[in-house]
């Protein structure tokens, strides 16, 4: 049997980081864009956005991310689509962070003061003009800090796509203890790895609040 | 063509309200003692040694920034390796604690740094001890002023528990992988077990909502 070092069983937790630094990645800008046009759609009052956003917000906040992989992973297979892990991990998770952000944002939009959609709309912008330069930027001032700190979760979310057989950290910790058999060793390097990820994250989110209130 | 069936799944419905029951234990056990949990450490944070104020944050950091999945592994899988050997439920039981402790105690911190000081010193000023100060006057206004965080935090982990099937805790995601695996209709069954959680955290938010008055921080 091959041994494993500690220093074995780091390097191939970090080969395997690569991946749920990518998913995440994929996760992350999918689901911003998502959110984007779920957001206008609903700031220009399509007739039904509102509803229909709503309740898909109220969907995928009010499922398990779990049970979205599941039903992505057997969805897509239903529909005739040779899934791969990738591709029901990716769709599931990046309609999982569209539903966090666009509610997120809109929040943020709403923060803005309703003077300034009224002096916008009075100088006769259109929608798109408003939006781009007026609203968007100060909405983007507030929606910076929470947005970043969704970041985290998407990461740690990307650990349940190893129950779909998506090879990231999670799922090959598990492989380097069935190897290994030294569970509470992977294990605690394994959480050191997405702590090592996620806290940088956290924290640039916490300074950028402290930031965002200081300069008020 | 795409055949949908869902009469075999549904079929299966003892199956699914055992699922459902033990989903709901699960989440009643660890609200009650990831709150007190969080309570506790929101405490040891604003009010304790140095030493201690390091231990929680510590802790609340770590739960924060790890998965939930990887804090049961651990739990599960890790702690038998130097001698601690839990039962499948129970390990799923202080995962969630341990998940909700953590959460709970920054939302409640927060809480209690909004206290308008003047009520403190009313309180010390009639003789209360620091403990009394506490539980009568810091608390129950905290707990009401960040009751709507609470409660989502709850709903997430009782959605996160969907996880701990994956340690054989017979919850609701479990039943729903036991019903497809007997009937091959594993869409049928997702899609079923999602609307059983939709409708369970639902639920979950206005019971809680009606609750907290009237059982936590009501007079």
């Amino acid at each position: 049997m091959v041994d494993f070092s500690i220093w074995d069983i780091f390097r191939n937790l970090l080969l395997a980081a690569r991946w749920t630094v990518a998913l995440s990645l994929i996760a992350f800008l999918g689901g911003g864009l998502v959110g984007l046009a779920l957001l206008v759609a609903r700031i220009a009052r399509w007739p039904g956005a509102d509803l229909l956003v709503r309740g898909y917000v109220q969907l995928f906040q009010g499922t398990p991310l779990l049970m979205q992989l599941f039903l992505a992973y057997f969805g897509l297979s239903l529909l005739g689509v040779n899934v791969s892990p990738w591709v029901a991990a990716s769709l599931a998770l990046t309609l999982y962070t569209s539903a966090f952000l666009t509610e997120i944002w809109r929040g943020c939009v709403a923060s803005v003061a309703k003077g300034q959609w009224e002096a916008s709309s009075a100088l006769a912008l259109s929608l798109g003009e408003q939006l781009r330069h007026v609203i968007g930027p100060q909405a983007l001032r507030v929606a910076v800090p929470p947005t970043v700190g969704f970041l985290v979760q998407v990461v740690k979310g990307t650990a349940l796509a190893s129950v779909i057989g998506f090879i990231e950290l999670t799922k090959a910790g598990t492989m380097i203890t069935n190897a290994t058999f030294r569970p509470f060793t992977v294990y605690a390097c394994l959480a050191l790895m997405y702590f090592a990820l996620c806290y940088p994250i956290s924290a640039w989110s916490k300074s950028l609040e402290r930031r965002l209130h200081g300069r008020r | 063509m795409i055949a949908l069936d869902f009469a075999p799944v549904l079929a299966e419905w003892p199956l699914l309200a055992k699922g459902v029951a033990v989903t709901l234990g699960l989440t009643a056990t660890a609200a009650i003692a990831g709150v007190a949990l969080g309570v506790a450490c929101a405490w040891a944070r604003l009010h304790g040694q140095p030493w201690l104020k390091a231990i929680v944050g510590a802790y609340v950091e770590l739960i924060r920034n790890t998965p939930f999945i990887v804090q049961l592994f651990f739990i599960y899988f890790g702690l038998p390796g130097i001698g601690v050997k839990l039962s499948n439920e129970t390990a799923s039981v202080i995962a969630m604690v341990v998940n909700l402790g953590a959460y709970a105690a920054e939302i409640v911190r927060a809480g209690i740094a909004t206290t308008p000081k003047g009520q403190i010193e009313a309180a010390q000023s009639l003789a209360l001890s620091e403990l009394q100060v506490f539980t009568r006057v810091v608390l129950p206004p905290s707990l009401q002023r960040v009751w709507p965080a609470l409660v989502s935090q709850i709903i997430i982990v009782m959605l996160g528990s969907a996880v701990c099937g994956q340690i054989s805790t017979n919850e609701l995601s479990y039943a729903v992988n036991l019903i497809h695996s007997r009937n091959f209709r594993a869409f049928e069954a997702t899609f079923v077990g999602t609307g059983i959680y939709l409708v369970l955290a639902m639920a979950l938010r206005r019971l809680l909502n009606w609750a907290g008055p009237r059982f936590v921080f009501g007079r």
